[in-house]
């Protein structure tokens, strides 16, 4: 797999480091079930899944990949700083 | 036999080389199979289930018989295939799965008894009783049925992995493979063109056929010289793609020295055996061509019995014919260009029998029409042949069989993710579904185009496609002048009759075995596949599949089409583990980090302790000294009574600069450092988001906007990524820039009541208590070098951090000895460091096991109530603050055993010793010489609130059980007037 | 009294020679990181010239002067080789001296690329890899910095402590490279 990081260009898959679901993080006061779902719920599309990959051996950037699970397929991927808020979940709390 | 005048060498070198011990001659340009078919050696190896005498069947990587050993000891490679095994001066071969010898095999026994070893017998005659399995039962086959053993040692030899990137690569240099290379080469196409064979060329090797009105192998020779004349086109030969992965990545196998004497490739020698490529590849043509099948019938796995293309080979590549009376067999016109070539070279041709009433005739042999074999007889080699037709059977004397059954297109890599292949019933083949790998281009022969002109027509065409995706311009030029003869071929799978067909040669599955399966149910060509155990060995049914699933079709009364391929994964050849894992031996396996005072603690005889990556002194032996606890206590007491020395450089250490540093600190830490003042060090507890203990450590803050962070040796990788986390994607909007600074200072801890008259004896400008308080920090020069100081402790007494940069850690290092050991102290390593934090009760990653809270931890009050931070909202919830949760305790040994044991459970002196009672565990033990016996860290259920209590320790796996006592986690110096002074 | 002296990162180890391939250390000079303020990259970069005549390096690419290099150094950072920083520059970016954290080598010959082919998994070859670029990849398992300072002269860098590690994997792949003739 490779994924095209916005500084680095496209590079092996060795160098980035895999967190999992793109998710925002609910506000401090949010009730114990956004909480819930934030840690431990994850959707487990077959298609495409806003994911949260690190550019660990590379430029350092946290980047949003879309990637499809069922075929690997990249389809997108943006620095994670410059995600609009929502746009990580694709709106799905 | 070696037919003067054929093949492509001219005047070749000879060369020796033995088989079983026996002293043979090949040439230069031979294959090990090429070569003893010249020398009329047909039988080479035994069959994996009935032990029957197998002779050489292809001539390519697909073969399934000719597996041989090459080689001994430490440099034995088992199951090595005759026909890519190039020759070479001092080639040691040998059969396998054989006992005494191929010739007389103890085991063929198993063939007499076959019709109890048909499909499905493993499962059905060793049931029971269950334990024989594996004493018995899977012991004995595997002695009976195995392929090459390995020799048992270590490999001896070198492996490579490298990485490779290309605009274009092109896999397969046969005609199709060419003309896409040179159309995109003389596009300035950036060409990587790789070939599994010693030489390039392909079917243009073996096949008497003139491109553009020369012979196909000076052709072949032409476009050559002039793709090496390109410097954006690369050539590499012994290289098998072995698989397409996601986004146009390739893995490949070079093998390198192969083809010479064993001693190029040893480790000493550093030639690596075999290399390892990852290609990256924005576009690709596959050009893999075809893989012949064979016909089953009766007895036609019998030694001479061979491929009709692989004897064209033999005879036009390397001048050998495979008998001296040969026969051919087919369903289609291909094989008849063996029977013309045979005969054109003056080999005795006995008989073309095509199964076709309309067969093309020839005048140079007899072709009986409409025929089919159907039996072979012989013993270790082919004598005759049982012809039936409409005349009825006649034998017919031949010591070799051409056959074929029609070409299977190479469409392997095509299926690698997950795409099937498509049935083309013109052709009676599967070909490439299109697209099925993105970015990669079928041409030629493995895409059904079985002529010269097709092969080169769609590699010409499959390159242009490539060069428009990738914006390059093509070079207009006529494609060269080729046979187009057409492919005709019908059906013929399975020859009727009773007796034992072979499907796969290999794996000794025969026609029968198919329709057992069938009959059994196993109707899926996936169960039958493991139920037969067709196509499941090391040719992965290259040569069987399509024969079997049709079969398995016809019995089914299917169609090929809905009975459907098995899965094609790669590898598409065998790959050696040693190649996969190139580079990962010895100190490859992963980086070692060696500290600045390495050196110095080499010198005085330290053991050493794998920390993560790095490696740190375990403790520093004196002279007389007997055991590590020895050195141990006596280095705990430099630290108690005068004062010890430590590096702690491995500590991670981040630089944290900007406008935002301290929001980010008040957020990833549970405690506040918006009230940390310059100068100044804190302690901080991290947690994870689901409120569990991450790291610890202390920030010190060394200007207005400016901080050092240190976390635990282990963690180091780990909080750097998860402060980038923090400022990129929960909080881009902050103003905050880190840096990783562990490797730029090398800093050791001087801890002791004479840490503070050791110091002031380095430093410029001395200290005292009231400059340098507890927890303070700042700049100080050391003999003229700028460095750092941090009092903090982990020992629990008056203590230092000193950080000089690294250049100067191994001469401080010594610096600080010989300082310390003049004032009674000296080095002290990591044994002593972990008992004097137990002894003050301060975690490590024993205690930070994951699973821990800082509730747990007696930290709760550390968790501000005033501000967000990571992991607040999921620390708060009532199961992380349970009373009855397990909490960090104390422990001493109160009973007549002294011992403790990290790992250990805790139970209620009471109770039985059973999984249900468990009360918790120990993390962390240690010999305390100040309190004269053991101490150790546990977690217990209710643990705050049963301090003075006594509880069992047992450790089952040490046999230790010992009443303790429970205690505060803190054994010396509670109130910790000590550490300040 | 004793002194202090100081150590390069691959004192003792380097240079090595294997056929037409030398690694050497490259000469110790001072390193600071640099890592602009949000907004602050076109402001740093104008001091920059001023103080030290050289520009922030683009991604992946470095920048230089008579006695100072600026090489890309990730997301939002820079590392300079050569002079101490202007104090100045503190205003628009975090400085942090890194002098003595990195062990850096350099592997200078013909087949230079093709031993770094061995040990990173990017493309280093010259057509698309030119004098002054640079990447930050790794060498087989450790973070690294590769920048081309010559058509057949890299330099490489990873974190000091792991200088033996990456010998021990250049010395490798280097005696296959000669090896293999």
């Amino acid at each position: 797999m490779r994924i095209t990081c916005p500084h680095c260009g496209e590079r092996d898959r060795r160098e980035f480091y895999y967190k999992g679901a793109a998710l925002d993080r609910p506000a401090e006061d949010a009730e114990p079930e956004a909480w819930h779902a934030y840690v431990n719920l994850r959707e487990n599309p077959a298609g495409p899944l806003a994911e949260l990959w690190y550019h660990e051996m590379g430029c350092g950037s946290w980047l949003t990949v879309m990637r499809n699970t069922a075929t690997h397929e990249i389809l997108d991927v943006r620095l994670a700083s410059d995600a609009e808020p929502g746009a990580a979940s694709g709106g799905k709390p | 036999m070696r037919i003067a005048g054929k093949g492509l060498s001219t005047q070749p070198k000879s060369v020796s080389f033995t088989f079983n011990g026996r002293h043979l001659m090949g040439q230069e340009g031979d294959t090990l199979a090429s070569a003893l078919l010249a020398n009329d050696i047909h039988l080479v190896g035994r069959s994996f289930k009935y032990h029957r005498p197998r002779g050489i069947l292809t001539a390519g990587s697909e073969e399934p018989n000719a597996l041989v050993t090459v080689g001994h000891g430490t440099c034995q490679d088992p199951n090595q295939r005759a026909t890519t095994q190039e020759l070479f001066d001092g080639l040691e071969a040998r059969s396998q799965n054989c006992w005494p010898s191929v010739e007389h095999d103890i085991l063929a026994l198993n063939n007499l008894a076959a019709p109890f070893f048909s499909a499905g017998f493993y499962y059905k005659t060793f049931m029971w009783p269950a334990a024989f399995w594996e004493k018995l039962y899977e012991p004995m086959i595997r002695r009976a049925a195995g392929l090459g053993a390995l020799s048992g040692e270590a490999d001896t030899d070198s492996y490579e992995k490298a990485y490779a990137f290309c605009d274009l690569l092109v896999i397969g240099a046969g005609p199709a493979g060419l003309m896409a290379a040179l159309t995109a080469g003389r596009a300035g196409a950036d060409v990587l063109l790789l070939e599994e064979d010693s030489r390039m060329g392909g079917r243009l090797l073996v096949e008497q056929e003139e491109i553009d009105g020369l012979a196909a192998v000076d052709w072949v020779e032409i476009v050559l010289a002039e793709l090496r004349s390109m410097d954006n086109v690369r050539l590499m030969t012994r290289t098998s793609v072995t698989g397409a992965y996601d986004e146009g990545t390739y893995g490949a196998l070079e093998r390198v020295s192969h083809h010479l004497p064993r001693s190029h490739s040893l480790k000493g020698s550093h030639r690596p055996r075999e290399c390892f490529w990852r290609i990256a590849a924005k576009r690709a043509v596959l050009a893999a061509g075809a893989i012949e099948r064979p016909v089953a019938f009766r007895n036609n796995d019998r030694p001479g019995v061979m491929m009709a293309g692989a004897v064209r080979a033999y005879l036009n590549r390397w001048g050998v014919a495979p008998g001296e009376r040969l026969t051919v067999f087919a369903n289609n016109d291909d094989a008849h260009r063996t029977a013309r070539d045979l005969a054109q070279a003056g080999v005795h041709l006995a008989a073309v029998i095509d199964s076709r009433h309309d067969a093309p005739d020839s005048d140079l042999f007899p072709v009986i029409k409409g025929a089919q074999v159907c039996n072979s007889s012989g013993g270790r080699q082919l004598e005759s042949i049982t012809v039936r037709s409409v005349r009825g059977e006649e034998k017919i004397q031949t010591d070799c069989l051409a056959m074929s059954g029609g070409w299977n297109p190479s469409v392997h890599l095509t299926c690698h993710l997950n795409a099937r292949p498509t049935w083309q019933r013109d052709l009676l083949a599967f070909v490439p579904t299109p697209g099925a790998v993105p970015g990669l281009r079928t041409a030629g022969a493995c895409n059904g185009a079985f002529s010269t002109h097709g092969a080169l027509s769609e590699g010409e065409a499959a390159a242009a496609a490539a060069l428009e995706d990738l914006g390059l311009a093509r070079v207009a030029a006529a494609l060269p002048q080729a046979d187009d003869a057409p492919y005709r071929i019908a059906p013929l799978w399975a020859v009727p009759g009773k007796g034992r067909a072979w499907l796969d040669f290999q794996n000794d599955v025969t026609v029968k075995d198919v329709a057992q399966a069938a009959d059994e149910n196993f109707r899926s060509v996936e169960h039958m596949k493991r139920y037969t155990t067709q196509g499941m060995a090391t040719d992965q049914g290259k040569n069987s599949n399509v024969a079997a699933l049709a079969v398995l079709a016809d019995v089914t009364g299917r169609s090929i089409p809905e009975t459907g391929s098995t899965t094609f994964r790669p590898p598409f050849v065998p790959v050696a583990i040693g190649a996969m894992g190139a580079g990962a031996a010895d100190q490859g396996f992963k980086p070692q980090r060696f500290l600045t005072s390495h050196a110095v603690a080499e010198e005085r005889g330290a053991s050493q302790l794998e920390v993560g990556l790095w490696y740190r002194a375990a403790y520093f032996p004196k002279p007389g000294e007997t055991s590590w606890r020895q050195s141990c206590d006596r280095e705990i007491m430099y630290v108690r009574n005068a004062v010890g020395i430590c590096d702690v450089s491995t500590l991670g250490k981040i630089d944290i600069q900007g406008a935002d540093a301290v929001r980010l600190l008040d957020f990833v830490y549970t405690n506040t450092f918006s009230t940390l003042k310059q100068g100044r060090v804190r302690y901080g507890l991290m947690l994870r988001e689901d409120g569990f203990v991450m790291d610890d450590g202390t920030t010190a803050r060394l200007g207005e906007n400016h901080y050092v962070m240190t976390t635990t040796t282990a963690a180091a990788g780990e909080v750097m990524a998860h402060l980038e986390f923090v400022a990129q994607v929960l909080h881009p909007e902050w103003d905050v820039r880190f840096a990783s600074v562990t490797e730029h200072w090398a800093q050791f801890a001087i801890a002791g009541p004479k840490a503070r008259a050791l110091l002031n004896g380095l430093l410029d400008q001395p200290i005292d208590g009231d400059s340098w308080p507890f927890m303070a920090c700042g700049e100080v020069s050391v003999m003229g070098i700028k460095g750092r100081l941090f009092r903090i402790s982990f020992s629990g007494e008056e203590a230092y951090e000193l950080a000089l940069p690294a250049s100067y850690g191994d001469s401080l290092f010594r610096i600080l000895l010989e300082r310390a050991e003049a004032l009674g102290g000296g080095a002290y390593g990591m044994e002593a460091l972990n008992v004097l934090r137990i002894e003050k009760g301060f975690i490590t990653h024993a205690e930070i096991n994951g699973t821990v809270t800082a509730f747990d931890l007696g930290m709760q009050g550390m968790m501000s109530k005033k501000k967000d931070f990571i992991g607040k909202a999921m620390a708060a919830r009532p199961g992380l603050i349970d009373a009855d949760r397990m909490q960090m305790v104390g422990l001493k040994p109160v009973g007549a055993v002294k011992e403790l044991s990290a790992g250990a459970h805790l139970f209620n002196p009471e109770d039985p010793v059973e999984r249900i009672q468990d009360q918790g565990y120990v993390t962390s033990v240690g010999f305390s010489p100040l309190l004269g016996h053991m101490i150790g860290l546990a977690f217990l259920k209710g643990g705050a609130g049963r301090i003075g209590d006594e509880i069992r320790l047992v450790d089952h796996m040490r046999g230790i059980d010992t009443l303790c006592q429970v205690m505060e986690p803190v054994f010396y110096d509670v109130e910790g007037g000590k550490a300040r002074g | 009294m004793a002194e202090l002296l100081a150590k390069t990162a691959c004192e003792g180890l380097l240079p090595l020679q294997i056929a037409g391939l030398t690694l050497h250390e490259a000469k110790p000079v001072t390193m600071t990181t640099i890592a602009a303020y949000t907004g602050q990259a076109a402001a740093l970069d104008k001091a920059l010239k001023a103080a030290h005549g050289l520009g922030l390096p683009t991604v992946n690419g470095s920048s230089a002067a008579s006695d100072a290099r600026a090489i890309w150094f990730g997301r939002d950072m820079a590392l300079l080789l050569g002079p101490e920083p202007d104090a100045g520059l503190a205003q628009y970016a975090a400085l942090t001296d890194q002098s003595q954290g990195w062990a850096m080598m350099e592997l200078v010959g013909d087949g230079a690329t093709d031993v770094l082919a061995r040990l990173c998994p990017v493309d280093l070859r010259l057509s698309q890899f030119a004098v002054g670029a640079t990447v930050r990849t790794e060498a087989r398992h450790m973070m690294a910095s590769v920048t081309r300072v010559g058509e057949d002269a890299f330099m490489i860098t990873v974190f000091r402590s792991m200088a033996r590690t990456l010998l021990h994997d250049l010395k490798t792949a280097m005696e296959a490279w000669a090896a293999r003739g």
